[in-house]
């Protein structure tokens, strides 16, 4: 049958299984938006800014496993979704653009709103198209869709002429591709899995740092029966949070820069590291040289290129970590490190990492804490950027995966609202709270009108220190407390909520934490809650830029006298 | 251990995969020597040659992240095998009727051709290894040199195998790909 370019490209989505859209319209991209109305099952939710679009798509293929889609015009509604697409790449997320661009004859000649977008997101996408021919677009779009999901994932850009768009041709979608140069490695290499078994089986003070590769393939009860059976303490990474329950005996929290003290001590002092599906970030390494100084590391990962790029490994094993991780467990045999066990959680005693000081005013810990006890630990926390993120990964307690969605290698501001309307598009059952600072959600919040539109039940928990937080503690800790820049003067939240159509509070004090989350979580539609915080609160655990992970940085001695140890644990009650 | 290495490139002779390398050795800092693109055996497959020279760790990186891009099919490190290595160089050397018989001498001692005359200068084009071709313009260059380009390097193994077993990409064990 003969189709246009633009019927191609939404029958491609319909066989993907792609049920929502986030996008913007534009000249470039009309065609296909009037197309877009003979496909109803295709909902397409419109944002106010293209950023948001590639977030919310970003964000929706996190929560829910499935790529995420967004659209964009030529020119200015293309480079506006590259931060979108960066921030995608880096935390590896499955997510298909698709671009407007004008006709081809027009191509090259500087025309109106022409921008060349694959040129630009060259090294931002996994790979990216530019489509000549109609012809060739049926088999770009099933190759778009097939190398975002698989291997590494990652986003994949098709920039779209507007007249191969309306262009006519045969419509034959391939039931297959054809990429000779691209064939991930799934299954390990049974030797190398051989050898991992064996300098697990011997270790004394085994350790497993989780990435967000176990989230990916889903290899939780694998990783759980490995960690279990050979009684080996987990910690995880930022983005790998949720890859293991939280509240299990065997989990020690975050390691990094704000990770627990105890979980970068475990580093420090482990003889064998299992470390899977994740990059030896340099904010989870600190300083590179002394990562993990006694232990021979057994690397497991997808992508070969990250095997030996940051730190020498021992055992490399290229693969998927379900897979790998399957076939490892059979060669692991049931043992115990008491001595081990017992050092960490000396440890975890001695460093309680999140620990919530006495303290008159409202602290920003507190509000993280309440609204996990509130949630009992089963709503998805969309962050921002910065010490709300690192607030949120610290003091709530992830037992599932996917609950935590956070901007981790590119640490993008403004992610927090685009991204929790991507969540709750994705999971609409599920309670989604965004976690956001007065910093970052003043660069999207615009896309409350999209919430609204959308009917969207999305919570929002502004950190409101009136400060750009994070930046303001490196300079208080590193700059001489010179607050250049970084002191925010923000509109009433409560006000511009109420403006948008949501209703919302304002909470100065931590009585009434409670029952604010409670009010938010009864109201059946979208809630705002601005926590006007202590303005000068920083984030502890912190190791120095640039330092070790054993040169942490605890909160001051005024400051630790802690109320409890909230180490996290599992809820009891409320 | 710090050292040229030589790598061979099958990629797909597709819009933009030049620029995909250029922009990867760009982006994360490899500096490559020479990089010489052709076509090969294989229809729609180009061949490309890569010179670089680092430790062997950052070599092996950058194997893999040229590996990573869709279009390269195959990225092989062939420095360690027995490999033929050829460069071509075009050569202009400023001639007078004076010198010009030695320069012929030269040229032939070098099994080099000249390929152009003029009054005022001579076109030499010589075939071989980087050191023949640095010997040559050493000894030429007391005559003066007005101008000279070089292809880089270009190689293949020796003896009847297609291409070295050894090295070879991880996507070559890959499972097939049925979506
Ligand atoms: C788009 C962007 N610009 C700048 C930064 C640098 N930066 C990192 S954290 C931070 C402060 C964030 O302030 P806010 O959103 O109020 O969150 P807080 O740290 O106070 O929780 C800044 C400016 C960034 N991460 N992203």
């Amino acid at each position: 049958m003969k189709m246009t370019g633009a019927q191609i490209i939404c029958e491609g989505l319909v066989k993907e299984g792609v049920e929502v859209i986030f996008g913007f319209p534009g000249g470039a991209v009309l065609p296909l938006y009037d197309t877009l109305a003979r496909y109803p099952q295709l909902r397409h939710i419109l944002v106010r800014h293209e950023q948001g679009a590639a977030h919310a798509a970003d964000s929706y293929a996190r929560a829910t496993g499935k790529v995420g889609v967004c659209i964009a015009t030529s020119g200015p509604g293309a480079t506006n979704l590259v931060t979108g697409i960066a921030n995608a790449h880096l935390d590896s997320s499955p997510v298909v653009a698709i671009t407007g661009q004008v006709a081809r004859p027009f191509i090259g000649k500087d025309a109106f709103q022409e921008v060349d977008i694959s040129g630009i997101t060259l090294p931002i996408t996994k790979h990216n198209y530019l489509v000549l021919d109609v012809g060739s677009l049926a088999k770009i779009v099933k190759e778009a869709f097939y190398l975002a999901r698989t291997g590494r994932p990652g986003p994949i850009l098709i920039d779209v002429p507007r007249d191969v768009f309306i262009e006519q041709t045969e419509f034959n979608y391939p039931s297959q591709v054809d990429l000779p140069g691209y064939k991930p490695t799934l299954q390990g290499h049974p030797a190398q899995i051989k050898k991992a078994a064996k300098l697990i089986n011997e270790a004394q003070r085994p350790l497993i740092i989780g990435g967000r590769g176990i989230i990916i393939s889903g290899a939780y009860a694998e990783l759980k029966q490995l960690a279990e059976t050979a009684q080996i303490p987990v910690i995880t990474t930022l983005l790998g949070i949720g890859c293991f329950p939280e509240s299990h005996i065997l989990s020690f929290g975050m390691l990094g820069m704000h990770g627990m003290a105890y979980a970068n001590m475990a580093v420090a002092a482990a003889d064998v590291i299992i470390a899977i599906g994740m990059r030896f970030d340099d904010r989870a390494t600190g300083k590179v040289s002394e990562f993990a100084p006694h232990a021979s590391i057994i690397h497991i990962d997808i992508d070969p290129a990250e095997i030996g790029k940051n730190v020498p490994v021992v055992v490399p094993i290229v693969g998927d970590a379900k897979l790998v991780l399957n076939a490892l467990n059979k060669l692991i045999i049931s043992t115990e490190h008491i001595d081990w066990f017992q050092q960490l959680e000396g440890w975890r005693r001695e460093h309680p990492s999140t620990a919530i000081r006495d303290c008159e005013g409202l602290l920003p810990q507190l509000v993280i804490r309440k609204i996990y006890e509130v949630t009992q630990g089963e709503a998805i926390i969309v962050t921002g950027v910065g010490q709300n993120q690192m607030w949120a990964a610290q003091h709530y307690c992830y037992d599932k995966p996917n609950s935590l969605i956070s901007s981790g290698g590119l640490g993008t501001m403004g992610f927090e609202l685009p991204a929790a309307i991507g969540a709750k598009v994705g999971c609409p059952d599920t309670t989604v709270w965004c976690i956001a600072g007065d910093g970052g959600f003043q660069m999207t919040i615009q896309e409350l009108a999209t919430i609204v539109q959308e009917k969207l039940a999305v919570k929002i928990a502004i950190i409101n220190n009136a400060y750009l937080g994070m930046v303001r503690q490196w300079q208080e800790l590193f700059y001489g407390r010179r607050y250049v820049a970084t002191p925010l003067s923000s509109p009433d939240f409560v006000k511009i909520a109420e403006a948008y159509g949501i209703p919302g509070l304002r909470v100065r004090h931590k009585e009434e934490v409670v029952p604010a989350i409670e009010q938010a979580m009864a109201e059946r539609g979208p809630f705002l809650i601005d926590f006007v915080v202590e303005p000068e609160e920083n984030v502890y655990p912190m190791v120095v830029p640039g330092a070790a992970l054993t040169e942490v940085l605890e909160a001051p001695k005024k400051e630790a006298k802690a109320v409890s140890d909230s180490a996290k644990l599992p809820v009891s009650n409320i | 251990m710090t050292m040229k290495h030589t790598l061979v490139a099958l990629v797909e002779d597709k819009p933009g995969v030049l620029t995909r390398m250029a922009s990867l050795f760009r982006r994360r800092g490899f500096n490559i020597e020479s990089i010489v693109v052709g076509r090969s055996e294989v229809p729609h497959l180009s061949r490309m040659t890569i010179v670089i020279s680092g430790p062997t760790t950052m070599v092996e990186q950058l194997r893999k992240q040229l590996d990573k891009i869709i279009d390269v099919v195959k990225v092989f490190d062939i420095t360690a095998e027995d490999t033929v290595a050829r460069e071509l160089a075009l050569i202009k050397v400023g001639a007078t009727s004076s010198n010009r018989s030695e320069i012929i001498q030269i040229v032939d001692i070098f099994r080099a051709n000249i390929v152009d005359v003029a009054p005022d200068s001579v076109t030499v084009e010589v075939t071989g290894d980087e050191e023949k071709i640095d010997s040559l313009l050493n000894l030429l260059r007391g005559f003066g040199i007005k101008e000279m380009t070089r292809t880089g390097r270009i190689a293949m193994a020796r003896g009847g195998r297609r291409l070295p077993a050894a090295k070879q990409s991880s996507k070559a064990e890959g499972k097939g790909q049925k979506a």
